[in-house]
């Protein structure tokens, strides 16, 4: 098909109109973060003179006194531990739905479809009175128990979707073979599984990494605050300096690894996201 | 109830086995989901049942000694509040504008990636960026962009100089508003996209010959055969922006009438420390989201089971 000059123009129009609403508000914190304090306010989109002060002072003081390496460590260690958890059990519900008959197969569907669409904020009051009772408020597991909650139905959706399409014949042949069906999943299903997993499990990490209602409600201290919580208390070097520099420069740190992810599992993250939208 | 219609998908090869499989293999199933099960109920059904219960209570964590049973004293109270009603608006408004623009901009983005002729990847590739980005920083981000002191927005052309953007009932709303609307158009796009990709080239090629024009094939063969995707990713977007809580307390922390009703039940709950006020808001909220709900499985038709949970 011939391309014709005009065409062309306007892709190339609408192509780039997507990029600037995707980029400007990343590049706009990039530039502040990379301002020295004094110029955080002279309202340039490319900084003067570029300097590396607002990194440095989110490190300062180290393990101890850093503002911002205990939130980032528990943010890491929470996703991770969630994400963990989340896949294992997700992917067992998954397997007994795409593959296995018994009753109340829809009824765990729907119910998973239904906590999808659960309001967190109708739990925060109950679960901070049943964490202080039991002494788990302010703790990692305090928000790894709902952060599994919100993060398995939609590991369970990916995980069915994909487990749809794998071969069975193949368990089949194991069980033929005299596999028990528990042996058949381990050996069999699991490693021809492992790509709808692992798209389950970024888009698990990428929930527990977002959460910032939990996270504010459930705990008070740098102890489990993660980054999203921690960046709505940073406060500046003393009372008078407002702490821009700081949060755009924790917010770069904390989305560039999150970006270069996205880059290279985009295929995945797609299909992840598009799931069972549509039948077919 | 849809045993047997799957049943015949798995070989009957062993009729006398049949039924102590078929009982192994249901004690299996339940084994294999029991742990997620309990896991979701645990944090929700658990949950909204004992916040039920504390919103029939006086309860004042400041003032403990003073707890009583009071009924339904405490949903007179807030659905007679002038805050809670504001809050209910302030969250439609957000809701309708935010979701209303994301699905022109996601029809939008979802074209581009399908139609066009070049630079597909790389449109895919540059929306999940700000699926990726956590929406505090989101905020963030639009907040410094905006804000008097540190913005560029006020210097644009086109701009009045010193607009005081978040001085504003509107203005305050409105940027709110974007900043959802960049975060959460790509999910709508892609799902949008996954609807796009299912409708044969054959439908536009034949109305191409028929002479339709590009508009009459998107209004004619596009949407109609588009509607079950379309309506699917609105539930789920309205959903969740009727919970919008990131952004406002960022942004605003509910300055300027910019309230919705999540940042009301947190404000009574963790800063006021008032349970039993606070889960009157939590299960209206619940109330107001199964409702919604209710109102587009009914209502609309949307078809939940055959789209998202994959079903």
């Amino acid at each position: 098909m011939k391309v014709g000059a005009r065409e062309y123009s306007l892709w190339t129009i609408a192509i780039a109109i997507v990029l600037i609403f995707a980029l400007v508000p990343v590049l706009w914190l990039l530039s502040i973060s990379l301002k020295p304090p004094s110029e955080i306010t002279d309202g340039r989109i490319i900084p003067a003179h570029f300097s590396l002060e607002n990194y440095k002072s989110l490190f300062e003081g180290g393990w101890s006194d850093s503002p911002f390496l205990h939130p980032l460590v528990n943010s890491i260690v929470i996703a991770l531990i969630t994400t963990a958890v989340a896949i294992i059990l997700a992917s067992f519900t998954a397997y007994a739905i795409a593959r296995l008959e018994f009753p109340g197969k829809r009824a765990i569907l729907a119910g998973a479809l239904a906590i999808a669409m659960f309001p967190p904020i109708s739990t925060v009051g109950p679960l901070f009175d049943m964490w202080r009772a039991i002494g788990i408020y302010d703790t990692y597991l305090g928000l790894i128990i709902p952060y599994l909650t919100f993060s398995l139905p939609l590991a369970v959706y990916v995980l069915v979707a994909f487990f749809r399409e794998i071969p069975w014949d193949l368990e089949q042949a194991a069980q033929v073979d005299g596999a028990t069906p528990w042996q058949a999943f381990r050996k069999v299903i699991l490693p021809l599984a492992a790509p709808g997993v692992f798209t389950a499990a970024i888009l698990v990490f990428i929930f527990c990494w977002n959460d910032f209602v939990y996270a504010i409600s459930l705990t008070s201290s740098d102890d489990s605050r993660t980054v999203p919580a921690a960046l709505a208390f940073f406060t500046g070097e003393s009372t008078f300096t407002e702490p821009t520099g700081s949060i755009a420069a924790a917010a770069i740190v904390v989305t560039i690894p999150i970006i270069v992810f996205v880059l290279i599992f985009q295929r995945r993250i797609v299909s992840g996201l598009t799931a069972g939208a549509v039948k077919g | 109830m849809e045993a047997s219609a799957q049943r015949a998908e798995t070989p009957a090869a062993q009729p006398g086995k049949a039924s102590s499989r078929t009982k192994s293999e249901r004690k299996l199933a339940w084994m294999l989901c029991a742990p997620a099960v309990i896991v979701m109920l645990a944090v929700t059904a658990y949950p909204i049942l004992y916040a039920f219960v504390l919103s029939l209570q006086k309860l004042d964590l400041r003032f403990p000694e003073q707890t009583e049973f009071i009924g339904l004293a405490n949903y007179g109270t807030v659905l007679s509040a002038e805050l809670w009603w504001l809050d209910v608006w302030n969250t439609f408004v957000i809701m309708v504008i935010s979701v209303a623009i994301e699905l022109v901009l996601g029809m939008l983005i979802a074209l581009v990636m399908h139609r066009a002729i070049f630079g597909r990847g790389t449109v895919r590739t540059t929306v999940l960026i700000p699926y990726g980005i956590i929406t505090v920083v989101a905020a963030f981000a639009w907040q410094f962009a905006f804000a008097s002191e540190s913005g560029f927005v006020d210097n644009l052309p086109l701009i009045a100089d010193e607009k005081n953007w978040f001085g504003g009932h509107i203005s305050s709303l409105a940027v709110i508003i974007m900043a959802e609307i960049w975060k959460t158009t790509p999910f709508m796009a892609l799902l949008l996209l996954a609807g796009l990709v299912t409708i044969p080239d054959e439908l536009y090629e034949a109305a191409r010959v028929d002479g339709a024009s590009a508009w009459q094939r998107f209004v004619k063969i596009t949407l109609p055969l588009m509607k079950p995707a379309i309506l699917v990713a609105v539930l789920f977007r309205t959903l969740e922006a009727s919970r919008v809580f990131d952004s406002i307390f960022i942004m605003t922390r509910g300055a300027q009438n910019t309230e919705s009703v999540s940042i009301l039940g947190f404000n009574q709950l963790i800063n006021r420390l008032n349970l039993g006020l606070g889960s009157a808001v939590s299960v209206l909220i619940f109330v107001g989201v199964v409702l919604i709900a209710f109102v587009f499985i009914k209502g609309f038709g949307v078809k939940v089971e055959e789209g998202r949970p994959g079903g």
